[in-house]
């Protein structure tokens, strides 16, 4: 399959029209206000869609439907269980301080509310971390366009060589993502994010349409892949009874709680959108807007995978006969479906997991499908979701990043004091340097992939407890800023000792786990993840509350608009019932459990 | 002068709708009946676009008119 003039054609159109918003939101990016913060004028439903938009980078789309391949329709318990509840609290609780404290970030919250050393350990662990997860997913693209070989011919009529098509990818993406912020700060990326978010649903939507079509619908996938596939809550009650392994309480209080609350309560990333809203009102609505969206983003990302397994492990004509339908779990060993066997770069063959069986490549579920069923024509469509998706993950990276490095560190501790139009340089630069380093850390990852595994993990651990110090801040008045810190500090030493002294199933002790000693075996890497993050914010929590009690608190004049019990209370809950953050997070909340009911 | 980004998607989504629709009049059938499950997804899925664009340019007419609220203000 390769590219047709038309494909060509939507590819160019978009980029015309991304670098075109950029530029147009460029003439009312005039001060640091209008570069870091959109000039916090930007209306509710477009915050709304631009939080989430960040969020469907090409690492979730491809990532989720690798996920529902491998794990089925329980995947979907990192949108209702893991998503959705912390959403709401942040938009129904924890906006007023964000958003009323002025604060410009995330860490600067933290320096209001608690003092300075807290800021630099949040700000510094934040910004390594956006750009080591923009230069990953950089790679991840580049990586899956060159596997997906559709630039395969143009790039053999140019007489480049087929590495090109790596470098080509990210060289371009970069670039046009450094134009349109460079030029529109994070009004550009918003209004952009917005665009994007329709063009993924866009090119989404018709793959899950005609897949279910030939499977057969919702019963179909039933039918092929049996209820461990198709049921979110079936054998939840012990780790080894469902595809995730995890039990109910390790899922709800390490994803639901713990992970869920410290990425969509505290991470500048998705906040910064809602912190772009045009008044207190929209900027609590934010995160509920996007609820009630992200709720049904499962059914765009997840149901690929769920339809490219179907397709793989009974294949409806190629190998009939060949096979056994699939029995749960069971995969077939070079099955000729949608998800190829996943081969090993090194000596070209198929690689088998620790049991001997050949490992499917479950990251090309959702981009087979895609060259599967899209013709020319919508295989631009479908190519250009999967761009957008990339540059919107990308773009939120970068705009959080020019923030939080520009007033968190540069102004903070290289040049303070300086005037307005100075940090509105600065930020501009920042984002030439921010994209530099996000290419740089995606070629460091195509050489040393091992590197920015370790790199992740290691910052997988300093935000685990983040959570826990921006719960007591903002909700216990008693915290001190030494409690934050230690309890800070300590939380991420006791990620790192669980995750060295744990190791999932089939895994060597190493980057898995396991490196001090292996003193417990989950049944899963992902329970193993649950867990860590439940006793990393056990241990910040307990230890925050501790070294408070020890401490001095702040005086509580200086804590008005930053702690709960000492803010005026939100009376005007002015306008129609459904602008009200309360009644819309209930229905956020009602809506959700149904879709875990249906889905049980 | 207000900037509305409903301008931008919708002139984008029908463009781009009537560029794959018109792919899908012109297409061969046997390509979208063995892609496509049967279906000639570049007509249908190009006019659901088209349509989505010009709903999008259509709500920017009426909120010029100032029938309906400008985005942002």
């Amino acid at each position: 399959m390769s590219l047709s003039g038309v494909d060509w054609g939507i590819l160019a159109l978009y980029l015309v029209f991304v670098l075109g918003i950029g530029i147009a939101a460029s003439r009312r990016a005039k001060s640091g206000a209008d570069f870091f913060l959109a000039g916090r004028a930007i209306p509710a439903w477009v915050c709304g869609l631009a939080f989430i938009s960040a969020n469907l980078g090409a690492q979730e789309v491809i990532g989720m439907g690798a996920s529902g391949a491998k794990y089925g329709i329980a995947t979907a318990h990192f949108y209702w269980i893991g998503a959705i509840p912390a959403m709401v609290f942040i938009g129904v609780f924890m906006m007023p301080f964000y958003y009323g404290s002025k604060a410009r970030s995330g860490p600067e919250y933290l320096r209001l509310r608690f003092d300075e050393k807290t800021r630099a350990l949040n700000a510094v662990s934040f910004a390594v971390m956006t750009i080591i997860s923009s230069g990953v997913s950089m790679y991840a693209l580049a990586k899956l366009i060159q596997t997906l070989h559709v630039f395969d011919a143009p790039f053999a009529q140019l007489g480049l060589p087929q590495a090109w098509i790596f470098h080509g990818a990210i060289l371009t993406s970069a670039l046009v993502v450094l134009v349109y912020i460079y030029a529109g700060g994070l009004r550009g990326a918003i209004y952009n994010e917005v665009l994007q978010f329709f063009l993924i649903v866009a090119g989404f939507a018709p793959l899950v349409w005609l897949g279910l079509k030939q499977v057969g619908g919702w019963q179909g996938l039933q039918a092929s892949l049996g209820p461990s596939y198709t049921h979110a809550w079936a054998g939840m009650a012990h780790a080894t009874t469902n595809r995730l392994g995890v039990d109910w309480f390790g899922l709800s209080m390490g994803l639901g709680f713990v992970l869920s609350f410290g990425y969509w309560c505290t991470d500048f990333l998705v906040v910064q959108r809602a912190m772009a809203a045009n008044s207190m009102s929209a900027a609590r609505r934010t995160p509920l807007i996007a609820a009630g969206v992200k709720m049904f983003v499962p059914f765009l990302v997840i149901l690929p995978g769920l339809i490219a397994i179907a397709l793989t492990s009974a294949p409806d004509k190629a190998s009939a006969g060949l096979h056994a339908p699939a029995v749960a779990g069971a995969i077939q060993q070079h099955a000729p479906g949608v998800i190829p066997v996943k081969i090993d770069s090194a000596t070209g063959k198929p690689m088998l997991d620790a049991r001997g069986r050949p490992q499917l490549d479950y990251d090309l579920a959702t981009p087979n499908l895609l060259l599967r069923y899209f013709p020319t024509g919508m295989l631009g469509v479908g190519l250009t979701a999967l761009l957008a998706s990339f540059m919107s993950g990308m773009a939120g990276n970068v705009t959080a990043f020019n923030t939080v490095f520009t007033y968190d560190i540069y102004q903070a501790y290289i040049r303070p004091g300086a005037e307005d139009r100075h940090y509105l340089q600065v930020g501009r630069l920042t984002t030439f340097f921010g994209i530099a380093a996000s290419v740089g850390a995606a070629y460091m990852a195509s050489q040393f992939n091992n590197i920015m595994d370790l790199m992740q993990l290691v910052l997988a651990f300093v935000n685990a407890p983040v959570f826990a110090t921006f719960l007591l801040g903002m909700f216990w008045k008693r915290t001190t800023g030494h409690g934050a810190f230690v309890g800070l500090a300590t939380g991420i030493t006791v990620a790192a000792l669980h995750h060295g002294l744990t190791l999932p199933l089939d895994n060597l002790p190493g980057i898995k786990g396991g490196w001090i000693a292996v003193t417990h075996t989950y049944p899963s890497e992902m329970a193993q993840n649950f867990w860590t993050a439940i006793w990393a914010w056990s241990a910040g929590f307990s230890v925050t509350v501790a070294v408070s009690l020890m401490t001095r608190p702040k005086p509580e004049a200086e804590l008005a608009g930053l702690v709960y019990s000492l803010t005026p209370k939100v009376v005007v809950e002015q306008g129609a019932w459904y602008m009200r953050p309360v009644v819309l997070g209930v229905i956020m909340m009602v809506a959700v459990v149904i879709l875990n009911i249906i889905f049980r | 002068m207000t900037f509305d980004v409903r301008l931008p998607i919708g002139l984008l989504f029908l463009t781009i709708g009537v560029l794959v629709a018109a792919v899908g009049l012109t297409g061969d059938p046997a390509v979208f009946r063995a892609h496509s499950a049967g279906l000639n997804i570049d007509l249908v899925w190009g006019l659901v676009m088209a349509g989505f664009g010009a709903v999008m340019l259509l709500l920017v007419w009426l909120a010029r008119k100032g029938e309906l609220p400008p985005p942002e203000a």
